[in-house]
């Protein structure tokens, strides 16, 4: 268990930025993860005071602040609308509702964990995070750097035209992925994020130009060879790096044909 | 450090340890109806409200909870009176340990989607582990309460 | 056969605490103890198999509010034994309180007890602990006669001659058997033999180990703990503290579930020891973790089964070997082995010509094991029913067709089940009601969906025991109160099974009041009457017939009282619901005279104690059908339905027979799919929380359709046999049967997650 020497709610970001420096200051998200660490925290900072906890909509994306719940991302209209409902879909499995109602975005991106649905989905709708020192930068870029004593503002999600398709393999329906695996359809690209690789999520373009012909039966056959061949996996108690490779294949390919048929549907 | 917050409508002030867990804070405050059932926020036994949200105590500090409202099964006696007649005559509430956490959870659903499908239960609930009952006694339990509050509501 | 028309066996009634459950009131031991006693935890050792070279607690002690840490040179040197059985104990002595040979991950080093958890999280981080590794035995293959003991130690005992030898690794062996079998087997068709593995699973009942200890006042040491067995824990921590039984006593409160965990002594000893030496009031509850990792899981078994079969399908022959893995100490080990055998090859018993059963439980340093619901009957059961699946597949026989040609029908003896005659056995009218349910002629083996899965079907059988044969001991305690109503005193324990109910109904049926009219108290070692405790499917079989004969005899009492308010003889009295009359009719006396008059003035006891024992343990049996569909690509398992279709005898309490099998049809389920206990290289357990150690959510289940089809236990209460454990035994090997049909390939070893199930396609297609 955590033990915590101080708690404070921040008033402002740069507040909480300021007494994030020292090493021994953590941010607390929704705590789910963090009160399981075997740490002691100096001081634990709660951004909860900052009005976080909103999605906002403006013409060109949607503003997702650190503190929002799972459980809300769940449930929004507009995000879901976007992205097909794979924003839904990406956070229904974990746990439960009660869990999701504490769990936030920033705690689940910050993380960067390597089982997270929620950098996997978000990597693949070409979100953003908003970092109160670097900056705005990519997820997907976001995802690669190290951990450092910056603090995730916001997540930002760009109202792109897109057809998304949100699998995941999951030995019980609610237990963490044995792999993930986002597609994303826009007008200029696909993306095919794979996650709980159990390594943290990548994205895969179509550089072969597998799907340049368009996504048919074939091609997304064909992509889900390139994904398998392509994506580096790994073993651990929920799966052997074999078995990731094989679903890397077939989630790939599953969710690249159901973008096709949502295609033929319109 | 001070807190202050409302617990079952009941307005409390108390100094608490800052990494103290609400679980805990609400246990000592007399409320035993909150339970552990394990420390990974799995098993949905510690369901409480916070701000009328169900969410895990287990995964909340007390502090975090300052200046706002917690209500737990024993704020809630008449609806688990009610509701839980159902269960009682399915046999389905077995050993007992997790059901205030299920208890909570699905009054929570109840209040959330009045009206909701099968696979809705399934899914809402899905956080509320029992190694008892099979879950098809609470299932049985829900259907038929949802079943009288239909039959309720048809009559006004 | 007399039939009664029954008012309240096999109705739905609602268990007594129902409502004080459902609206969370407080009736667990955390809830009820004080909240300013000590808290103890232990200290648990990080190595397999250690020697403790050093331990300081100078440090430790030290820290404010620790009141007392205790290492193994403060404890007895009384070998005990954790398990809870009627002594003399089958399972070996072989435990210290402490000791100074760690034998697995999670093993006890010392004991803490201070005045808040976070001074005592402190100390336990400061004892000092140097430790000699040494080579733990972590392959249970090799334990046996292997070069490393777990118990080289000269003062281990075993009791019983159950076949123990510590010098060998050996917690038990034998052999039971019947007729030629090599003569047999050879004169069979077809052989077939094969080796199952199945792990050493975690009980998860939702309330953790736990227990309170505090002194009363006459002096006495009173444990109020979460356990299925209140008279063994007074002589297990007899045995351990080396005190007196006298000076103990044990009481439960509500249990937040057992399954057999609790019938074992996991957390008592400890909070005991401090008690008895601080003379302070102490708690230990486990956490998770370590309900997961010290506390008593499964036996895991390794069984390798030979069948030998004509080509019509008639079962000649059974061999069975069980290697059993206890762990690092013997609790159950040698009774658990039994039912591996002894409860799968009577199934069989139809044209059974020739049996033999072998086992041996070794020692090892893993996690000790204990009693799981079903007790070795669920992976004995496992292996031969798949291998009777497999039978049938090589004879191209229908699977239920190869039961009904084979099965065990009432009135058969069993050799294999200690020559004891089937006097009440409905498995016939179970296959053939479930056959009906499940549609299971009209449905294909498997099916093609074309949609990238296929559908499968598979089907088991299961038998388990009611109760210890000639062992078990039930007692009753039943008494008229003022105004008529009865209190029923128990020492078997409800864990949310709902026995305080059923047996007071068995009560409301003979003194034919209603079963509000019964108050139940129970368990407690001091006040309630010998019981061996809730395990072994033994309450409503044995202490339900303890609760039938005891209210009999109080009738007889009533009538004293009765006649001689009446003035007339005892002989043409008359009982009714609600008082007695005369046979003419021509005089009565009501029940709350009776009861009024038998506190004043009354020289005939109104209160009487009954003690049962049944010398045979009718089997209930039952069959499960599954249908479930497999993704070709990706292995996953979807249950679509699943049929159960029970002989429990006369069910008690028709809505708690249908719970308990809906309950254990889900554990059985969790067993065949995703619950595993895995060991790292050192010997650590990898599922050491509900985040590893995934149990069935209610999104993972399918519909369960369960049905009855009672036969008539003239042994039994009002028909009843047990329905407690037999419930988790089908869906393992069910399941695996219909994985089989869907993917040509058959698992041996549990659980059968998605991967193995893929990889299984893979390799077959290869």
């Amino acid at each position: 268990m955590i033990e915590i020497a101080k708690y404070v709610k921040a008033e402002s970001l740069e507040e909480a930025y300021e007494l994030n420096q020292k090493k021994s200051s953590t941010i607390i998200g929704g705590m789910l993860w963090l009160k399981m660490q075997k740490k002691r925290v100096g001081t634990a900072i709660d951004l909860s005071g900052l009005g976080l906890d909103t999605i906002e909509e403006t013409e060109e994306e949607y503003r997702i602040g650190a503190m929002v719940t799972l459980r809300q991302i769940e449930q929004h209209a507009g995000l879901n609308a976007l992205t097909c409902g794979a924003a839904k879909e990406s956070v229904r499995h974990i746990v439960g509702v009660q869990f999701r109602n504490l769990a936030t975005v920033g705690g689940s991106l910050f993380g960067r964990y390597g089982f997270s649905d929620v950098l996997t989905f978000f990597m693949a709708v070409g979100a953003k995070v908003e970092l109160y020192h670097r900056g705005i930068i990519p997820v997907e870029e976001f995802a690669r750097l190290p951990y450092d004593r910056d603090l995730l503002v916001r997540v930002l999600v760009p109202k792109q035209t897109q057809k998304t398709v949100y699998l995941s393999q999951r030995n019980t329906k609610t237990d963490f992925p044995v792999l993930t695996c986002c597609v994303c359809s826009t007008d200029e690209e696909v993306r095919c994020v794979i996650g709980a690789r159990p390594a943290r999520a990548v994205c895969l373009r179509d550089e072969n130009g597998i799907l340049k012909g368009g996504i048919t039966p074939e091609s997304a056959a064909a992509f889900g060879t390139y994904a398998k061949e392509k994506i580096t996996t790994g073993s651990n108690l929920r799966g052997s790096s074999e078995y990731r490779s094989i679903l890397t294949g077939v989630l790939a390919k599953r969710a690249l044909t159901a973008i096709a048929s949502m295609e033929g549907e319109e | 450090m001070q807190i202050e917050l409302w617990v079952n409508e009941k307005k409390i002030s108390a100094d608490i340890e800052p990494d103290l867990l609400l679980i805990d804070f609400l246990r000592k405050q007399g409320c035993k109806s909150v339970k552990r059932g394990c420390e990974t926020a799995n098993c949905g036994l510690c369901t409480v409200f916070l701000d009328d949200k169900p969410v895990l105590s287990c995964g909340v500090l007390a502090a975090r909870a300052a200046g706002h409202r917690v209500v737990t099964l024993e704020g809630l006696q008449d609806e688990a009176q009610e509701f839980g007649a159902y269960i009682a005559d399915q046999g389905a509430e077995q050993c007992g340990f997790c059901n205030p956490g299920l208890m909570m959870n699905a009054i929570a659903m109840f209040r959330e989607n009045p009206d909701p499908t099968e696979e809705e239960i399934l899914e809402y609930l899905s956080g509320n582990l029992c190694r008892c009952s099979g879950y098809e006694g609470q299932m049985r339990g829900i259907q038929s309460y949802l079943a009288y509050k239909r039959e309720k509501g048809a009559s006004k | 056969m007399e039939e009664k028309k029954l008012s309240v066996i096999n109705k739905p009634v609602r268990k007594k605490d129902a409502m004080s459950l459902l609206c969370g009131k407080p009736v667990y031991v955390d809830d009820i103890v004080p909240s300013d006693c000590l808290i103890v935890k232990i200290l648990h050792s990080p190595y397999a198999h250690a020697l403790i070279e050093e331990i300081n607690t100078a440090a430790a002690m030290k820290v404010p509010g620790i009141e007392a840490i205790y290492t193994y040179k403060d404890v007895p040197d009384n070998r005990f034994t954790m398990a809870g059985q009627t002594y003399p104990e089958a399972s070996p002595y072989d435990r210290l309180i402490l000791d100074r040979r760690v034998r697995f991950v999670g093993d006890a080093v010392a004991i803490v007890a201070g005045a808040t958890e976070k001074a005592v999280d402190k100390a336990l981080k400061l004892i000092k602990v140097k430790y000699q590794v040494l080579e733990p035995v972590l392959d249970f293959h090799k334990a046996k006669d292997g070069p490393v003991l777990v118990h080289p130690e000269d003062n281990w005992k075993a009791l019983c001659p159950v076949g123990a030898d510590n010098k060998r690794n050996l917690c038990a062996s034998g052999v039971d058997e019947d007729g030629d079998l090599e003569g047999v087997m050879e004169d069979c068709d077809l052989v077939l033999e094969h080796t199952y593995h199945t792990k050493a699973d975690s009980q998860a009942m939702m309330e953790t180990f736990r227990t309170y200890t505090t002194i009363d006042p006459y002096g006495r040491l009173h444990v109020i703990s979460s356990t299925q067995i209140v008279f063994h824990v007074r002589r297990i921590l007899s045995n351990a503290l080396g005190i007196p039984k006298s000076m103990i006593r044990v009481t439960k409160p509500r249990i937040g579930g057992g399954f057999g965990a609790k019938q074992s002594c996991v957390t008592e000893v400890f909070p005991a020891f401090v008690t008895w030496k601080t003379k302070k009031s102490t708690k230990l509850i486990y956490t998770r973790k370590e309900s997961q990792t010290a506390g008593s899981p499964r036996h895991e078994m390794e069984l390798k089964v030979r069948l030998g079969a004509m080509k019509d399908g008639t079962i000649r022959a059974i061999d069975l070997y069980t290697l059993s893995n206890t762990g690092a100490y013997g609790e159950h080990g040698p009774t658990t082995v039994g039912l591996s055998g002894h409860k799968s090859i009577p199934l069989y018993n139809g044209n059974l010509e020739a049996f033999r059963f072998r086992y041996d439980v070794v020692y090892t340093n893993v996690q000790a094991a204990g009693a799981y619901r079903g007790y070795g009957a669920t992976q004995g059961i496992f292996a031969l029913e798949s291998l009777v699946n497999e039978l049938a597949d090589r004879l191209s026989m229908d699977p239920v067709a190869i039961r009904e040609k084979n099965m065990v029908r009432e009135g058969q003896v069993a050799a294999s089940y200690y020559n004891e005659q089937m006097n009440a056995c409905a498995l016939d009218r179970c296959v053939a009601r479930a056959k009906e349910m499940f549609h299971w002629d009209e449905k294909p083996l498997a099916q093609d969906m074309g949609n990238g899965k296929i559908r499968a079907k598979g089907i088991a059988m299961a038998m388990q025991g009611s109760g210890i044969s000639g062992m078990d001991v039930g007692s009753a305690t039943i008494k008229l109160n003022d105004d008529g109503f009865y209190a029923l005193s128990i020492g078997a324990a409800d864990m949310g099974t709902g026995c305080d109910t059923t047996l007071a109904q068995i009560a409301a049926e003979c003194l034919e009041c209603s079963v509000d009219n019964i108050v139940v108290y129970g368990a407690d070692s001091d006040s309630s009457p010998y019981d061996s405790g809730s395990y072994a499917s033994s309450t409503t079989y044995v202490t339900g017939k303890a609760v039938e004969k005891a209210c009999q005899e109080l009738r007889e009492h009533m009538m004293v009282i009765a006649a001689d308010i009446m003035g007339c003889g005892c002989e043409d009295l008359v009982v009714e619901p609600d008082g007695i009359r005369t046979a003419d009719g021509g005089k009565r006396v009501s029940l709350s005279e009776i009861a009024n008059r038998s506190m004043n003035g009354n020289t005939e006891a109104v209160q009487v104690t009954v003690t049962h024992s049944s010398p045979i343990s009718p089997p209930p049996f039952m069959a499960g059908m599954v249908e479930l569909e497999v993704d070709k690509e990706t292995g996953a398992v979807e249950l679509l339905d699943y049929v159960a279709v029970v002989d429990c005898g006369t069910p008690i309490n028709s809505n708690l027979v249908r719970v308990q099998t809906e309950g254990g049809l889900v554990q059985g389920i969790g067993m065949a799919l995703y619950e595993d206990i895995t060991y790292s290289s050192k010997g650590k357990i990898a599922e050491s929380s509900l985040m590893q150690y995934k149990i069935p959510t209610r999104e993972d289940i399918c519909p369960l359709r369960v049905d009855f089809e009672s036969s008539y236990e003239k042994t039994g209460p009002f028909g009843a046999k047990s329905i407690g454990e037999i419930v988790i035994n089908t869906p393992a090997p069910a399941i695996a049967h219909a994985i089989y049909n869907a993917t040509g390939v058959w698992h041996r070893e549990l659980p059968i997650t998605p991967e193995k199930v893929l990889m299984g396609i893979l390799s077959h297609e290869n």
